[in-house]
């Protein structure tokens, strides 16, 4: 089971990657999101997907999953999605300025004070 | 006072929160952040001198015994940094109430400063490596604000550069965490120094001690993932960039020798050669840089990665001398870059411009403005008795004593470069014909702001006079990363 969603995970870089490298803005945007998914999959799997209960204390249950990793996950994953909000709204912002979705535009030497 | 180590982080961000509350109310939102940072200040100080007198000060949140729970330890090292880090948000947050315009301030300016100084103090001294990764996403958060208010659109530009290459470190971070936690099965920095010896394939934590590297080299901005520095910082406000530009930076180089030191250094020697390789190389690129430039801004950005090189290279060497140095010329770089930056960002308000060609003859309208620009400069490039000799000093023996002599000459010869660099600015900048007209309001607009400049480099200097009275603060704050041993046992008491 690890093999396979480390595989998935292998994908999920990739995809990510070549999205970030590619022109348009909203396309980078996905890309980091995927990154995101591909970081926080990994976190849940280095644990080890032992199979187990959910960890929420019942009686009668012995076994349970490693609870700290779905907590790390859990901040990763509000973490990462502030930074996406922020970056979606600065790219609505940029495309209003700039009027160009287009990250080759976005070149210039230019300075401001 | 068991709370000690929290107040750093707890006082800016009630402060902070606090203001939330009434955002468009300038003069409360000046007096309310001072206010906060002077008392962070206060409380740092304290820190600092209990730590010197009662040793390692941990404290474990919620009470919960420490491999478990949160612990926040106060080693020296960190106090020192915390204290510096606040004493320049402090200066910083001053100059800026006379340099921003009441409508910038309105925006949730000084919530944000005081934010991003919460994330660096967290950092600094957070024990558990997931909660450090919390406090720098606090700070890189504060900083995507800061570096984008007022939205120009070359703010916009650049802030979207910035942002994705920290997006994509901080993945790799979680990535990281998620591989050493998989590894060792705990994320307590002190426990991580117990466990990891013990892993029974020691080229995977080599692996992973490459991860970090990368992650933190992203955030220091080491070759070759300096490449969004430059344009990046280039397009923030003055004070924003002597804030960034003093600490964010920092922050990567601290982390970098938090866990060298205490968790990859029994992999020492294949890590050691790259962190060596790294540091020579961002010094080259950065000399490169500062000479080639003519944009006063540029020059002193890359400045930061001569100086992110000199230091990483001391960690490399890894030795009781060259770790003093390197902590030695940390804090004096943190404090000398913010004054520069101050300093050439009070320039371009002058001048109306960033180019060297548009400047000339300032010494002659403002004597103590220029003088201090002199001062700063060679205290920058290390001259003694000034605060960048000695770190650079026990740096280069530090290095000599390892049989190394390629490092240590480089780090002189970068030197060199660095005084060259900046008296290129004070030369055109300061001496000279004036190539234009300054026209007469902005006198008053630097006699306010030089104070707190001027203050700050005062300090800088008692810094460098004052060596040998902080050399037994410096020495302690080594000791925990010479031997680990000490950290571990202050964390997981027995």
């Amino acid at each position: 089971m690890e093999i396979f969603v480390s595989i998935i995970i292998g994908v999920l870089t990739m995809c990510a990657v070549y999205l970030v490298l590619s022109r348009s803005l909203l396309r980078i945007i996905i890309g980091t999101a995927l990154f995101s998914h591909a970081a926080h999959l990994l976190v849940l799997t280095t644990a080890g997907l032992k199979t187990g209960a959910a960890p929420v204390l019942v009686n009668g249950v012995t076994e349970f999953t490693d609870p700290l990793p779905q907590a790390l996950v859990l901040t990763a994953i509000v973490i990462s999605f502030g930074v996406t909000a922020f970056f979606l709204v600065l790219a609505y912002r940029t495309y209003q300025e700039l009027s160009t979705d287009n990250m080759e535009e976005m070149k210039g030497t230019e300075s401001y004070d | 006072m068991i709370n000690l180590p929290v107040f750093p982080i707890v006082i800016p961000a009630l402060a902070a929160i606090l203001m939330m509350f009434m955002p468009k109310r300038v003069q409360l939102q000046r007096a309310m952040a001072l206010g906060a940072l002077v008392m962070t200040a206060i409380v740092s100080l304290f820190l600092v001198h209990t730590v010197s007198t009662e040793g390692i000060q941990t404290l474990n949140l919620g009470n919960w015994q420490a491999p478990f729970g949160i612990t926040l330890v106060s080693d020296m090292l960190s106090a020192l940094l915390v204290t510096t880090s606040t004493l320049l948000t402090l200066f910083i947050v001053w100059f800026a109430v006379h340099y921003f315009s009441d409508s910038y301030e309105g925006n949730y300016l000084y919530i944000s400063m005081l934010f991003l100084l919460v994330g660096v103090n967290g950092a600094f001294t957070t024990g558990d490596i997931f909660n450090l990764f919390v406090f720098f996403e606090v700070f890189l958060m504060s900083s995507y604000v800061l570096i984008v208010l007022g939205g120009r659109g070359v703010q916009l530009r650049e802030s979207i550069k910035y942002l994705l290459v920290n997006i994509i470190a901080s993945a790799l971070f979680v990535m990281s965490v998620a591989l050493l936690y998989g590894v060792t099965g705990t994320l307590n920095l002190a426990d991580l120094a117990m466990k990891i010896p013990l892993v029974d394939n020691p080229d995977v934590i080599t692996v992973i001690g490459v991860l970090f590297v990368i992650v933190f080299g992203m955030k220091g901005a080491l070759v070759p993932l300096h490449y969004w520095l430059p344009g990046a910082y280039v397009v923030a406000p003055t004070p924003i960039l002597a804030m960034f530009g003093a600490l964010l930076t920092k922050v990567g180089v601290y982390s970098i020798l938090r866990t060298y030191t205490l968790l990859f250094d029994g992999n020492g020697e294949f890590l050691q050669t790259f962190l060596m390789v790294l540091a020579v190389l961002t010094i080259f690129i950065g000399m490169t840089g500062a000479i080639a430039y003519n944009d006063v801004k540029l020059i002193i950005i890359y400045n930061i990665m001569i100086a992110v090189g000199v230091i990483l290279y001391g960690i490399s060497v890894n030795t009781q001398t060259s770790l003093e140095g390197s902590l030695y010329y940390l804090i004096h770089d943190m404090i000398i870059k913010a004054v520069l930056f101050m300093l050439v960002g009070m320039m371009i308000g002058i001048t109306k411009s960033g180019q060297l060609r548009d400047m000339g003859g300032l010494i002659t309208r403002f004597p103590v403005f220029g003088w201090t620009f002199f001062v700063a400069a060679l205290s920058l490039a290390g001259i003694p008795p000034l605060s960048g000799f000695f770190g650079k000093l026990l740096i280069v023996s530090g290095g000599m004593d390892e049989g190394e002599l390629f490092g240590p000459l480089l780090v002189l010869l970068s030197s060199l470069f660095v005084l060259y660099s900046v008296m290129k600015i004070f030369l055109n900048g300061f001496w000279g014909e004036a190539k234009r007209e300054y026209d007469g309001p902005l006198v008053p607009y630097t006699k306010h702001l030089i104070v707190p400049v001027f203050l700050l480099l005062i300090i800088a200097v008692a810094y460098g006079f004052g060596a040998e009275a902080i050399h037994p603060y410096i020495t302690q704050a080594i000791e925990p990363l010479v031997n680990p041993e000490i950290y571990i046992d202050a964390v997981i008491k027995e």
